[in-house]
């Protein structure tokens, strides 16, 4: 297989494995975030809880593997995000410590403090990751300031508080809403009366939130954000260095891709419609069903934001050529050969052991079920 | 210029945040296996004891395996917010180990330990057990990634520089994957993991013989944790570090600064059981030495040498005078790809590219160095002697203490007295700590014995940074403090509580002391 086909499949990939993030720890995730409001006292809260109880951890790697996958296949890109954004990241660290030990240890002491401690801690757990991505979503979209000096070593120039400006907050409220609206989704499956009642009402609501921040952004994107192109020749096959190219910031040019191949409004359009047959089946309470397209939302959702800006990955606003694409932001053609293999592997055996999980754990959690395993339980 | 304040910063929050890690990962890695044990002998006897021990040691692991996963996070995050040039630079080959570790061993972990947890009444026993059998694996498997990629930083094969692309690029999969250091590594850290985890459940079993609670439990929990203890102390010792020293010249370095042994010795060289060592006059004042035996560890043979400090310090001059060429003529390639010469120069220096790097702490100027930065250069390529041969030694010490206990512990519990022998159980519950003492200096001598490294002789540490400013620094590292002694009190208080509960916290009915727990939580 040539270099740059492998580049090509490299990028779909991550974006399989981010949108694998997004689907199985979202929904996770989403569960967290509307833990203090679907749970009204303490056994209601930990149904919630233990519909992902048995998953969260698993589900979790898919978080850790996308960030082990972003290092090996483009390590300057893991490490320019990584240390640009380095109190956002900081900032979704310390958030998903309140997870491991929220779940394991808040329902280990019968005190109300205590419990609804690690309930809030849950929130943020649950809350902040996603809105943090969105963010920094966002922030690709409009180019980061920073470069590379001739020895490679990066420079961000911008600060924290820069990442929140009015576009990537949009960029944020669209993921923050498609994850609440989605784990609101996998609760409404996995729980029974009034917890899936007010399940179903949180996800309609988050889901209409989602698509009128995702029209919003996209008519900001068209009208008023510049894309980035790449102007000198490029040889997908060449060896990886950032600096061996020029770039211009153009209007219009995160548009460029849908005129090229019109198919790609699919993914658009799948963002929508996901959500709106979602809505359809949750009213009929065919929640799987509702799941299955919460997360073909995601899917469309993430795939419009990658292929605005296919070629590139994380654009610099400050130093063009410093951008970092497809083509030149990737390890050596070993490494990426190597690693598709791995992945080719155990990507389907994650799934099918993850079903399995799934399987065993299966049915409503209620609050007969708390009662029963008041010991084991989360 | 990179400063030396963030550099020792950044240093300094890896080296919090990876040892603070590490007091949770080893009772994992060994734990895993005492369950699968405790399981295995329920699967096959169906004696409900054993499924309560299992859940019940499992129990505690979970509270152990929480803080182990939350502080995990970090250690991935910080390769790329701290040490963005690091990732950069070794990336391509460092990178896929840590990713496969994802692909291959955490989810497999993180999968089943749910399972583990809450599946037991909806999977057959031998289904179950196969759930706590994946999850060890997955664990274990897991803790041979990370030390591939770790063994790769202190002896960095099948790997070569490529100068379009400024980094390092994998040539050689097999080559990182059977690094001989690698396996050391995984051999001596696993089982360190499994003494750890032994001394635990016999520490805490100890103190329910002493207290005269749930006998038979508290037995059967000693002699496994004696059995399994006694094994793999074994292991830890025999198949210990030392057989990895001799590959590679970070190892040998690293041993040179171990032993204190500034001279190359004739072979076999003596040991230096306790030393004084001076770092000024490069010497030591005061020693005292067993004939042959250093000679024999290091080398397993009576005729090879033992490289000194002395003579390690003179090579790598060499190597720095040639690296200076590297740095030169790297700069001209890079420019001029089609000058020929520069690129044969290059070519020819290559290897010892590294060591040309490490000047770059003390000029950025290479077509005028002074002698006296080449000397600074060539001494900051021996770690500081004392440090390394005081943790070895401490580590080294413990090793032993607890090898004596398992055995004794083994022979009481074959004899099935242990009960009879407070003086054993009094012992057994005070080497609680001993473990954890260990691994950290294990580690702390395994990582500053690297320095001033963070790829041997390839990536000097100063070099490896993020361009942060030091107030991010001291803001991020007050937040880890912060966050981290809080959790670990958190941790303790419940371990402490579970452990004191023992099994009656199973609510089974069955494990004296259940009436006074209901009775409290009504």
């Amino acid at each position: 297989m040539d270099y740059a086909t492998l580049k090509i499949i490299w990028w779909l990939l991550v974006g399989v494995l981010l949108v694998g993030f997004a689907i199985m720890d979202g929904h996770d995730m989403g569960v967290g975030t509307l833990l203090p409001f679907v749970g009204k006292n303490d056994n209601e809260r930990r149904v919630v809880i233990n519909t992902v109880g048995p998953h969260w951890d698993g589900n979790q790697v898919w978080f850790i593997t996308g960030g082990g996958a972003i290092f090996a296949a483009w390590p300057i890109v893991y490490a320019t995000a990584f240390s640009g954004f380095y109190w956002a990241m900081l900032a979704v660290l310390w958030a998903l410590f309140f997870r491991p030990v929220g779940f394991d240890y808040r329902s280990k002491i019968n005190n109300a403090t205590w419990r609804s401690t690690w309930d809030w801690g849950l929130f943020v757990g649950g809350a902040v990751p996603p809105l943090i991505f969105g963010v920094a979503f966002g922030n690709l979209l409009q180019g980061v300031p920073f470069g590379f000096d001739e020895n490679l070593v990066s420079t961000y120039s911008g600060s924290f508080w820069q990442l929140l400006n009015p576009f990537a907050l949009l960029t944020g409220v669209v993921s923050s809403a498609m994850i609440t609206f989605h784990g609101g989704v996998y609760l409404s499956h996995r729980t029974e009366g009034v917890i899936q009642d007010r399940a179903i009402k949180a996800s309609t609501i988050a889901a209409v939130v989602m698509m009128a921040a995702f029209t919003v952004a996209g008519v900001w994107l068209a009208n008023n954000i510049n894309g980035y192109v790449i102007t000198s020749h490029i040889d997908p096959d060449q060896l990886a260095n950032p600096l061996a190219k020029t770039v211009i910031r153009e209007k219009g040019a995160w548009l460029a891709n849908y005129h090229v191949m019109p198919w790609t409004m699919s993914l658009p359009v799948l963002g929508y419609a996901g959500a709106l047959v979602a809505l359809i089946a949750l009213r009929l309470k065919k929640t799987l069903t509702a799941f299955v397209f919460s997360s073909l939302t995601i899917v469309g959702v993430i795939g419009t934001a990658g292929i605005s800006m296919f070629p590139f990955i994380m654009p610099s606003s400050t130093m063009l050529s410093s951008s970092l694409t497809v083509w030149d932001s990737v390890s050596s053609k070993t490494t990426l050969g190597i690693m598709l293999v791995a992945a080719i592997i155990f990507v389907p055996t994650i799934v099918f052991y993850t079903s399995w999980a799934y399987r065993v754990m299966a049915g409503k959690v209620t609050l007969q079920f708390i009662k029963d395993h008041d010991h084991s339980a989360y | 210029m990179i400063s030396d304040e963030l550099v020792n910063l950044s240093r300094l929050q890896f080296a919090v945040t990876a040892l603070y890690h590490f007091l949770f990962v080893p009772l994992t890695l060994g734990m895993v296996w005492i369950l699968v044990v405790m399981e295995s002998v329920y699967v096959m006897t169906g004696k409900t004891i054993y499924k309560d021990m299992t859940r019940f040691w499992g129990k505690l692991f979970g509270i152990n395996f929480a803080l182990g996963v939350t502080t995990g996070i970090t250690m991935e995050f910080q390769f790329g917010t701290n040490w963005a040039y690091y990732s950069h630079y070794v990336g391509d080959v460092f990178g896929a180990p840590l990713a496969i570790e994802g692909l291959m061993a955490f989810f497999l972990e993180s999968t089943f330990i749910g399972l583990f947890f809450f599946a037991w009444d909806r999977l057959s026993k031998p289904k179950h057990l196969m759930v706590t059998l994946l999850m060890a694996i997955g664990t274990n498997l897991s803790a041979m990634w990370i030390l591939i990629a770790n063994g790769w930083m202190q002896n960095p094969v099948g790997a070569e520089f490529n100068y379009t692309t400024m980094r390092m690029e994998l040539t050689d999969f097999s080559a990182m994957l059977f690094n001989p250091d690698a396996q050391a590594k995984f051999v001596h850290t696993v089982s360190a993991g499994y003494v750890t985890a032994s001394t635990f459940v016999l520490a805490i079993s100890a103190w329910y013989l002493l207290k005269g609670r749930n006998v038979e439990f508290a037995k059967r929990s000693f002699r496994i944790a004696a059995a399994f203890g006694l094994a793999s102390a074994l292991s830890v010792i025999v198949l210990g570090d030392e057989s990895g020293y001799t590959v590679g010249e970070a190892q040998q370095t690293k041993m040179a600064a171990i032993e204190a042994m500034w001279e190359t010795e004739p072979a076999p060289a003596p040991f230096n059981l306790v030393a004084i060592p001076n770092e000024k006059l490069q010497k030591n004042d005061w020693s005292i030495q067993v004939p042959w035996l250093m000679g024999l560890i290091g080398t397993r043979s009576v005729s090879k040498q033992i490289p000194g400090i002395h003579e390690i310090k003179e090579k790598n001059r060499l190597r720095v005078l040639s690296g200076i060429e590297a740095v030169k003529a790297l700069e001209i390639v890079r420019n001029h790809p089609e000058n020929s010469s520069a690129k044969q120069l290059f070519e020819e220096h290559k290897k010892d590219l590294g060591f040309g790097l490490l000047l770059k702490q003390y000029t950025n100027d290479f077509n005028h160095v002074t002698p006296e930065q080449i000397d600074k250069a060539v001494n900051s390529t021996v770690p500081k002697v004392a440090p390394m041969f005081w943790g070895f030694r401490i580590m080294v010490f413990i090793g032993f203490m607890l090898l004596s206990l398992f055995a004794i512990s083994f022979w009481a519990s074959l004899k099935t007295r242990c009960e009879k022998m407070p003086w054993l159980l009094k012992w057994a519950f005070l080497m609680f700590p001993m473990p954890w003492i260990a691994c950290e200096f294990g580690w702390f001598v395994a990582e500053y014995g690297r320095q001033p490294w963070t790829i041997y002789g390839v990536l000097p540490t100063h070099l490896s940074v993020s361009t942060l400013s030091p107030t991010s620094l001291y803001g991020s590292i007050g937040g880890f403090v912060g966050f981290y002694t809080l959790l670990l009190i958190v941790e303790v208080y419940l371990m402490v509580k579970f452990a004191r509960q023992g099994p009656a916290s199973l609510g089974t009915g069955r494990y004296e002391g259940e009436a006074e727990l209901t009775h409290a939580r009504a």
